[in-house]
């Protein structure tokens, strides 16, 4: 297990410094000079533009300056955004917390309804139930989620007054920043109606977050059962006379759920994705949409610094993923 | 952030059941991003100045809110020298800077502050001057660097600019956000516990409103400052709720989550109109859009061209397009609401015909040309792409044949700035003190050729104008030689003036005294709820 796991580790330290490449390389190689694009149409000097150029050690290599981003980076210093002049790492940080608590709110919710749906409509499969709940995960799917994000505020905000239009926490309330997790930090503020507040403004976004992993993992759950359904140890569970509860729940579903695992996993990642629109959407201070104000700001620092904060952590659950997968099964640790 | 308060006296009202709860004197306002920072002077967006200097700041001179006429602010009065080369402000006894939780002032406002306000901008041995990262964008933009000699403290109270120049729009200057005035003593506390950045990122100013907390990307909060030197803001706390879709800020405002919201969509606008909860104001925004022609290459050196290219153009048709009525025509390269507009001057009407003829006359035909439409969206024009396509097809009727390029923002900024560009090129610019100075030395001043200066255009008479109006203190000799230059500008056409924008500001119904800052801020001291 020991030297697995050294193994694992050991492939970190190429895939972090190419990712180190990568993100510094991707901003650089898009058109757009930031320091043109931070004067506007007010312009800048030719000597103040040099002057500029050398503060912000643009004058240097190109790999000159990829060490020194390195070596910052090796002692946890991401750079400064030269847009807010603050650490990168301080911005990350602050925001990171808002973008994980909606992921994980939409994720529970497209598992919590996704599965069972995909298993209704497997057990029921071509009945009415069947076709209204793949047509449903269809239209999901192919949702323009700004639309559908508007149309929500619409009739549920503005028009029945039942949810809040965006934000994460009533104005009302105010406390201290102790996990950056609102539903948390709400609980320990301890002020009366903090975690209701929270709660009503996680709704709309969790909902929008949540359709496309939701209509995929039904379908995928609904494709996965009917492969088990015919299988042979699921006809001989039924000549036994066993409930169909018992085998659809017990005997089928948790065959089918390994594909469904990995889809789910996979949408982890598809979630950040579309967390920079539903951020945007709801000014839901999350990072999705800091990294697309820093692209179109060509704020270097905070873009190769967000990208590999990003990887770095994406990483990391892979590693531990792998590590869980030798643990649990030998063939996999010794391959 | 470490300190934040608790409005322990609202959060019993705990909204269970309505999402449009909202405490009793509290202003909310749908901002539309986040401010970079609170130090005004090393930023330079509109954004970030609202949440700071037009909230938390004061300045030596102000813009009386709603025009763009300066007043006194933290200098009671000031003198000009016959020479124009010296200004004494003699300050506001008795003013206070913010008590916070986090610094205590010892003493009020002096000369001291002033002084530090700007020497930490000019004086790279100031330690402040590089801290945040300082670039002081707007102080070397104003050329505050060559324009001042030196600030000399003459006594508490009193405080002397002395500078290498005349320079008639200095007091506009001194009230623009950059030189919002801080407190040396904040500064030097925040120096000597190693924390400098704290001037930055918890603000201690003289303005209307004191900083409370910023939850990043999400949040602003402001309370009254109590010992605001021209009284007390009618409303108890202030939020910025930073509401980047302009969509969804509408529906924050109908859902009565907030009072007042900038930047609507323009399609949104006539429903805002039909809304009875809704007052949608309006006014002039402090901007022009137009065409710089390239006056240094033929046939556009030829102001006949260049005027038969003008009334060509169908500029009431763009203003439908694309501004969907949220523009007017514009004639003069200043906007109508910065003083010394001359309403006399006369556009050029639009006469394809007379334009074709014009243009045989100069010899010109089988004219190719290229119309450069900027890639980003700006108050001044919405849409360059569809305004250069309409242009194109107005261009196309006279027989000249346009064809429409675009560049990434940085590269067309840059590369329109060459002397030997081809084509003519859709920018404008949005005014940062309301003085004419602002647009027309910037924008067509000889100076600014090869940079600014767009059209490439120095022409002498209209220099001799400029120049003389920028040396010249008494403000009626002034308007009338502004008024002189842009009858010049307009025989000679250097650019194309399209369009002002006209600035929309929704507000809720309960928002009493509000009034649309023509320089672009937002601005709350003086609202009312009732």
């Amino acid at each position: 297990m020991l030297s697995f796991l050294l193994r694992r580790l050991l492939t970190f330290v190429p895939t972090f410094i190419g990712v180190t490449i990568v993100s510094f390389v991707f901003i650089r190689l898009l058109p757009g000079d930031p320091i043109l694009l931070l004067a506007g149409e007010r312009g800048v000097g030719e000597e103040r533009y040099a002057e500029l150029i050398k503060q912000f050690g643009f004058d240097q290599p190109i790999w000159r300056q990829y060490i020194d981003y390195l070596g910052g980076v090796l002692q946890g210093d991401l750079g400064t955004s030269f847009v807010t002049k603050k650490p990168v790492v301080t911005e990350f940080f602050a925001l990171f917390p808002a973008t994980v608590e909606l992921s994980l709110c939409a994720i529970i919710l497209s598992v919590a309804l996704g599965i069972p749906a995909g298993v209704i409509a497997a057990v029921n499969r071509g009945k009415f139930f069947d076709q209204a709940l793949m047509t449903t995960a269809l239209v999901g799917y192919s949702m323009p989620i700004f639309w559908w994000a508007l149309l929500l505020i619409i009739v549920f905000s503005s028009g029945l007054g039942w949810t809040p239009v965006s934000g994460r926490i009533s104005f009302m309330f105010f406390f201290d920043n102790v996990t950056g997790f609102m539903l948390i930090d709400s609980l320990l503020s301890g002020q009366k109606g903090a975690f209701l507040s929270a709660v009503r403004h996680l709704i709309l976004p969790t909902i929008v977050l949540a359709t496309i992993p939701l209509a995929i993992i039904a379908r995928q759950t609904r494709s996965a059962m009917l492969e088990v359904l015919g299988e042979d140890y699921v006809r001989t569970a039924r000549a036994k006379g066993l409930s169909p509860l018992k085998v659809n729940g017990q005997h089928a579903l948790r065959n089918a759920m390994i594909p469904v695992i990995t889809v789910i996993g996979l949408s982890i990642g598809t979630l950040m994705a579309g967390a920079i629109l539903t951020e945007t959407i709801f000014s839901w201070p999350g990072i999705g949409k800091w990294m697309v104000d820093s692209i179109f700001r060509r704020d270097y620092q905070v873009v190769q610094g967000g990208l590999l904060m990003i990887a770095s952590i994406i990483m990391i659950v892979n590693l531990t993923v792998d590590v869980l997968y030798g643990w649990i099964n030998p063939k996999i640790r010794k391959g | 952030m470490k300190k934040h308060f608790k409005l322990a006296s609202v959060a019993a009202a705990a909204m269970l059941t309505a999402s449009t709860a909202m405490a009793d004197g509290t202003l909310v306002y749908c901002s539309e991003g986040s401010p970079e920072g609170f130090d005004a002077a090393l930023y330079t967006s509109g954004t970030t100045f609202d949440a700071s200097s037009k909230a938390i700041y004061s300045r030596l001179a102000e813009f009386d809110t709603g025009t763009t006429n300066v007043i006194p602010g933290l200098a009671e009065s000031w003198d000009v020298s016959e020479d124009g080369l010296e200004y004494t402000f003699h300050l506001r006894p008795g003013v206070k800077f913010h008590t916070t939780e986090y610094f205590t002032p010892t003493r009020d406002m002096n000369a001291d502050d002033v002084i530090f306000t700007f020497e930490r901008q000019g004086d790279e041995a100031n330690p402040f001057n590089k801290v945040s990262g300082g670039t002081w964008e707007y102080y070397n933009g104003m050329s505050m660097p060559s324009l001042i000699k030196e600030i000399v403290k003459v006594d508490d109270l009193t405080v002397k600019f002395v500078l290498n120049r005349p320079e008639a729009p200095m007091i506009a200057n001194l009230a623009m956000d950059f030189a919002s005035v801080v407190s040396k003593e904040y500064a030097d506390a925040m120096l000597a516990a190693g924390t400098p950045e704290n001037v930055n990122q918890m603000p201690v100013g003289t303005g209307p409103f004191q900083f409370v907390g910023y939850q990043k990307d999400a949040v602003v909060r402001y309370a009254a400052n109590p010992d605001f030197f021209r009284g007390k803001a009618d409303v108890d706390n202030l939020i910025f709720a930073i509401t980047p879709d302009a969509a969804v800020r509408y529906q924050k405002l109908k859902a009565g989550e907030c009072h007042v919201m900038p930047y609507p969509n323009p399609a949104d606008v006539e429903a805002m109109r039909a809304d009875a909860d809704i007052n949608l104001t309006e006014q002039e925004g402090l901007n022009v859009g137009y065409l710089a022609y390239n006056s240094m290459v033929a046939p556009f050196d030829n102001p006949e061209v260049r005027k038969a290219l003008n009334m060509a153009m169908n500029k009431q048709a763009i203003i439908d397009v694309v501004f969907q009525g949220a523009g007017q025509i514009a004639k003069n390269p200043i906007p109508p609401t910065i003083w010394s507009y001359n309403d006399a001057v006369q556009d050029d009407m639009y006469d394809p015909v007379k334009a074709k003829a014009m243009l045989d006359a100069a010899g010109v035909s089988d004219l190719e040309m290229k119309i450069w439409a900027m890639p980003v969206q700006r108050p001044y024009n919405p849409n360059a792409r569809r305004m250069a396509e309409l242009i194109q097809e107005d261009f196309g009727k006279v027989g000249v044949k346009a064809e429409v390029v675009s560049y990434e923002w940085g590269e067309y900024l840059s590369r329109s700035k060459d002397k030997d560009r081809d084509g003519a090129v859709l920018l404008g610019w949005t005014g940062d003190n309301g003085d004419p100075d602002n647009f027309l030395a910037v924008l067509l001043g000889c100076d600014g050729v090869g940079g600014s200066n767009r059209a490439q255009w120095c022409h002498e008479p209209f220099q001799k104008l400029i120049d003389a109006a920028k040396q010249e203190s008494d403000p009626a000799k002034r308007t009338a030689l502004y008024e002189e230059a842009q009858v010049v500008f307009k025989e000679q056409a250097p650019w194309a003036t399209i369009a002002h924008s006209i600035v929309h500001m929704p507000l809720r119904n309960e928002v009493q005294g509000y009034k649309i800052d023509p320089l672009g801020g937002h601005i709350f001291y003086g609202v009312s709820l009732k």
